[in-house]
């Protein structure tokens, strides 16, 4: 998600904020909790006297002519596709080149090509070939995690799904970068470009991929051509908002000392701004990366091959064993490509600062690597042995099995079935209290408020939160909610997502500052969370249905499982960053665990808490469809039933650009209340 | 570092030496040969969706048509709606479960013409409003639609209220569920499960747990043979009685489940067209298949075979003017 938006500084920050500092920098805290609550007074009092008068409301099955006009269009452009010279001259031709690409990755690793039953390259030659790129990107320790990390895949059962995912990811990553550095480029030197060009990103990446699979299925044809498409419209914008950035964060003397000296554009950027760049540039292919490994699960909706292949359909036999087996091979693939590109940014960094050459047994090891590399690629082209990854191995007469998917599927049932025979009662009671004491009360007074109220309400507590240009977006936001006819189930998913998203503040703050004072309790816990953010939320969907019933509070904990983890690092970094010698500051005044944490480390952090929110927001948004696949309602299930029935198109789309609408007022009003923070701060 | 470098080479070397009686790649077969006169089938492009009696379906035409006709079938598994514009654009042959969905039959088979029926399946669809097995025995009256007012607070969640709970499930297929609760004037709030997971999760929990819960489902569906939901009797289905969305207070009609074609592939003469055309069961032969894949975890291929295995002549008459007659 926008993971990014808001690591950004804003690059110009308009006028009218920096004068709106108000609520935090003029007058605290205290003041600032006193205008919500007369906000909200106000809106309690009216809302008694209202109730349930112009809500407007409409059943999931009823629809507006907007929504009607958007599915007829829909049909009639299927109608006409084999006619249509859009399809004929555009969709076609650039289908077929990204067709025989990702067809030419998936022949090379992964499919048999031609008449060979067999990929070129079998498991032994992409596993060296894997383990080699490692240590020439990375270093020795990453180089032996890949080793140890696909051979586990292999032993998984899943040699050949994991390489069909990978080819997919290389292939969506490849056309990204392609795409992406030139526009990140474009979008870092003129500022007109990068003010066109970042809604169109944000729009990409919060609009629910099921709202347009099925029109790039219409476009592209079902095959590899969709599946990246989909994958490359989640993926590409980190990296051309990370390469602009880079580009941006060039101190201005070093810009003005470089056209000093006479360069031209080219020569500037060639020789200055790129290499200063290269860092963050690098964090940007990995953020792009890791949007793509997102989307495996969701591009096996249109017959993408692959690992999301074998969680979809164990899905429908309720089988979470496979799942998990099939979701943990993607969190391991995850977390390799992670390690592999940040630890590149890292030696990026580290061998542009010190002048001095790399470590003097690195290049005859390399050069010996790539020899060990070629052997291992010509035996697995040649034996089957080391083309095909053996169930089993026989040294002499033993006879060792090598299937430890079997034992991986076994343990995740038994454990699975264990909890939702002894937990559900309490789990259950969980769901009912949350629900009669936070959800219904919010929502009700979100979605039975007449719509002018809630309008206001919301207009007014952005103005405070976010300021002047927060409360005109809110604004904007919300009457276009109204224009496309979906405010009640608008303000039903707001509610949840509220509630979802304080759920995740307060883990954020709890776990947070226990891993940012405790380095052994950030090493324990860091794992964890990575494997949250990467686990596809299809496999842990079965479970939470058992324990919680098919409910919103079920698209809630599904919610806070993957936005957790975002909140919980920025806030461990935040704490981590607030200097020692404060700390010890306070601490020889006599000042206890709690004071300081309290009193010192949390106020110095506020920025990191506002991050952490605007973060949880986002990510909480993105798993709105989540939910409506559980029993979440509102426009989550809007969205799903869309992308299941034509007549339902329209209104799917239109609850599609409802969540883009409610993303943007969030976004916007928060990453404002972050800048003030931040201003507030220095 | 130079150890592991030479640790490397050196297992290299190893499987070099070994590799000399190593099976080389050249040697392994590729799939799908041809069988003696029968007629080339080429590649067979079959939607999946993505339900295991569609996958029991889609197992048994799979393995006849690669092991005895010779076919190279590409398995699509894509959702339904996707299936029918794959058959537009001539990247799905055949659909093997269609239910209903009028909608799509009037854009691709009367407006467009790229479409048309292969036939029935033989299966009967139901759809309707079940109850786990376990709340029969406490309460043998819930059955009747008319004492479904009586019980309406037994079945209250966190989600319907004050009122019961009606649970529904798949969205891809529309109910009548809302205008039923309304015009038979129940106290029930339908609430959205939003998938087939959601609902088959709730129905095991229900019934493992001794819950209440009253939940839209459909037969044939390999959950009833691990769980034995009981149906409620809403008032009869009689042709005419949903004409109009709005009004209608009947039970579902049941569903002649059919097998959708592509006209091109219809007019192709493949030897699958004819397997396709010629397939037909009964529920309880797709839910054999179903329970071996979904209970039993046998492999789709595994079941297929067995059900082969079991039923020479019903496989038989599928094969007929095939050219490969008799062959299994």
């Amino acid at each position: 998600m926008a993971t990014l938006t808001a690591d950004a500084p804003p690059s110009a920050p308009a006028p009218e904020t920096r004068r709106g500092l108000s609520w935090f920098a003029e007058r605290g805290p205290a003041q600032f909790i006193a205008a919500i609550g007369a906000v909200l007074a106000v809106w309690i009092v009216l809302f008694t006297m209202f109730r349930g008068r112009n809500t407007l409301a409409l059943a999931p099955a009823d629809t507006n002519a907007l929504h009607n006009w958007l599915s007829d269009l829909q049909t009639r452009v299927g109608e006409g596709r084999n006619t249509n010279p859009l399809f004929i001259y555009v969709f076609n031709p650039i289908r077929a080149v990204i067709d025989a690409f990702a067809n030419g990755i998936q022949g090379l690793i992964a499919h048999p090509v031609g008449d060979r039953p067999v990929p070129y390259i079998g498991w032994l030659g992409v596993v060296v070939l894997l383990t080699y790129l490692a240590f020439v990107l990375a270093n020795w320790r990453i180089a032996l995690l890949t080793l140890c990390g696909f051979l586990f895949m292999g032993l998984q059962g899943l040699w050949q799904e994991s390489m069909e995912t990978l080819a997919l990811t290389i292939a969506a990553v490849a056309i990204a970068l392609l795409i992406g550095i030139p526009l990140g480029i474009w979008a870092g030197m003129s500022n007109w470009f990068n003010r066109l060009i970042t809604p169109v990103l944000d729009f990409m990446q919060i609009l629910p991929t099921f709202v347009y699979l099925a029109p790039l299925t219409l476009m592209f044809l079902i095959g590899p051509a969709a599946a990246v498409i989909a994958t490359l419209i989640y993926a590409v914008p980190p990296v051309i908002r990370l390469t602009a950035h880079g580009i941006r964060a060039v101190p201005e003397e070093t810009r003005e000392a470089v056209e000093s000296l006479g360069a031209t554009r080219f020569q500037a950027l060639h020789g200055a701004l790129l290499p200063m760049a290269k860092r963050t540039i690098v964090l940007g292919i990995n953020q792009t990366i890791m949007c793509a490994l997102a989307m495996v699960t969701i591009a096996a909706l249109i017959a993408a091959p692959g690992l999301g292949q074998v969680v979809i359909q164990a899905l429908s036999t309720q089988d979470v064993g496979t799942a998990f087996n099939a979701g943990l091979a993607i969190v391991i693939m995850a977390i390799i490509l992670d390690r592999t590109t940040t630890a590149a940014s890292e030696r990026v960094e580290v061998e542009r600062r010190s002048f001095s050459g790399p470590n003097r047994f690195r290049r005859p090891l390399i050069a010996i690597g790539a020899v060990v590399t070629v052997i291992a690629i010509w035996l697995s082209y040649t034996y089957q042995l080391t083309a095909i990854f053996p169930s089993s191995l026989q040294i002499g007469s033993a006879h060792i099995g090598l299937d430890v998917g079997a034992h991986i599927i076994n343990v995740a049932n038994s454990v699975t079935e264990w909890l939702q025979a002894h937990l559900a009662p309490l789990t259950n009671a969980i769901k009912n209290f949350v629900t009669a004491w936070a959800l219904d009360p919010l929502q009700t007074l979100l979605d039975s408020s007449p719509w002018w109220l809630t309008f206001a309400g919301l207009t007014g507590i952005a103005a405070i939160v976010g300021g002047r240009i927060s409360a005109l977006i809110t604004a904007i936001c919300l009457a276009l909610i109204i224009a496309i006819g979906l405010w009640q189930d608008t303000m039903d998913t707001l509610a949840a997502v509220l509630v979802a998203t304080v759920a995740v503040v307060v883990l954020g703050v709890v776990i947070g500052v226990w891993m940012g004072r405790n380095r052994r309790a950030d090493q324990i816990v860091r794992p964890f969370l990575d494997a949250a953010q990467t686990m596809p939320s299809f496999v842990y969907l079965v479970p939470f249905l058992a324990l919680f019933s098919a409910s919103r509070f079920t698209g809630i904990v599904a919610a806070i499982v993957y936005a957790a983890p975002v909140a919980i690092k920025i806030m461990a970094d935040g704490i981590r960053g607030v200097s020692t010698e404060t700390v010890e500051a306070a601490q020889s005044v006599g000042s206890n665990t709690w004071q300081i944490i309290s009193k010192v480390q949390l106020p110095m952090s506020a920025r990191s808490l506002a991050l952490a929110t605007n973060q949880g927001l986002i990510y909480v948004l993105s798993m709105v469809v989540v939910a409506g696949l559980v029993g979440g309602g509102a426009l989550g299930y809007l969205v799903v039933a869309g992308f299941s029935q034509t007549s339902l198109f329209g209104k799917g789309l239109a609850a599609g650009l409802a969540i883009v609408l409610l993303g943007t007022i969030l976004d916007r009003t928060t990453a404002a209340a972050a800048r003030r923070i931040g201003r507030t701060g220095q | 570092m130079r150890c592991r470098a030479f640790a490397a080479g050196l297992a290299a070397l190893v499987m070099l030496t070994a590799g000399c009686n190593a099976t080389k790649v050249s040697d392994l077969q590729s799939r799908g040969s041809l069988a003696p006169g029968s007629k080339p089938c080429g590649t067979f492009n079959l939607a999946i969706n993505s339900w295991v009696g569609y996958e029991a379906d889609a197992a048994v035409i799979t393995y006849l048509a690669e092991n005895v006709l010779g076919c190279t079938v590409k398995e699509k598994h894509i959702d339904e709606q996707i299936a029918w514009q794959g058959l537009s654009t001539g990247q799905v042959d055949a659909i093997l479960e269609n239910w209903g969905h009028d909608q799509l039959k009037q854009q691709y088979i009367d407006n467009m013409g790229v479409a048309q029926s292969a036939g029935s399946t033989g299966n009967k669809g139901q759809i309707g409003w079940y109850v786990p097995p376990w709340m029969v025995q406490k309460y043998p009256d819930i059955t009747d639609w008319h004492n479904l007012n009586k019980y309406a607070e037994v079945f209250r969640t966190s989600e319907s209220g004050d009122k019961g709970q009606l649970l529904d499930g798949s969205p891809s297929y529309v109910t009548n569920d809302a205008a039923l609760v309304e015009n038979l004037g129940l106290d029930y709030k339908v609430v959205q499960g939003g998938s087939e997971t959601a609902l088959i999760s709730s129905l095991r929990q229900a019934e493992q747990q001794k819950t209440p819960l009253l939940a839209y489902f459909y037969s044939p569906q390999w959950l009833l043979s691990e769980v034995p939901l009981v149906k409620i009797d809403l008032p009869k289905y009689t042709p005419g009685c949903d004409a109009d969305p709005a009004k209608i207070a009947c039970d579902y009609p049941d569903y002649d489940l059919d097998k959708i074609v592509s006209t091109k592939f219809a007019e192709s003469g493949s030897p699958a067209y004819t397997l396709v055309k010629n397939f037909q069961w009964t529920n309880d032969d797709q839910n054999s298949v179903a329970r071996s894949i979904a209970l039993d975890g046998l492999s789709d291929d595994e079941a297929a075979k067995k059900f082969i295995d079991a039923n020479p002549a019903l496989v038989a008459k599928w094969l007929q003017g095939t050219g490969a007659e008799g062959q299994p």
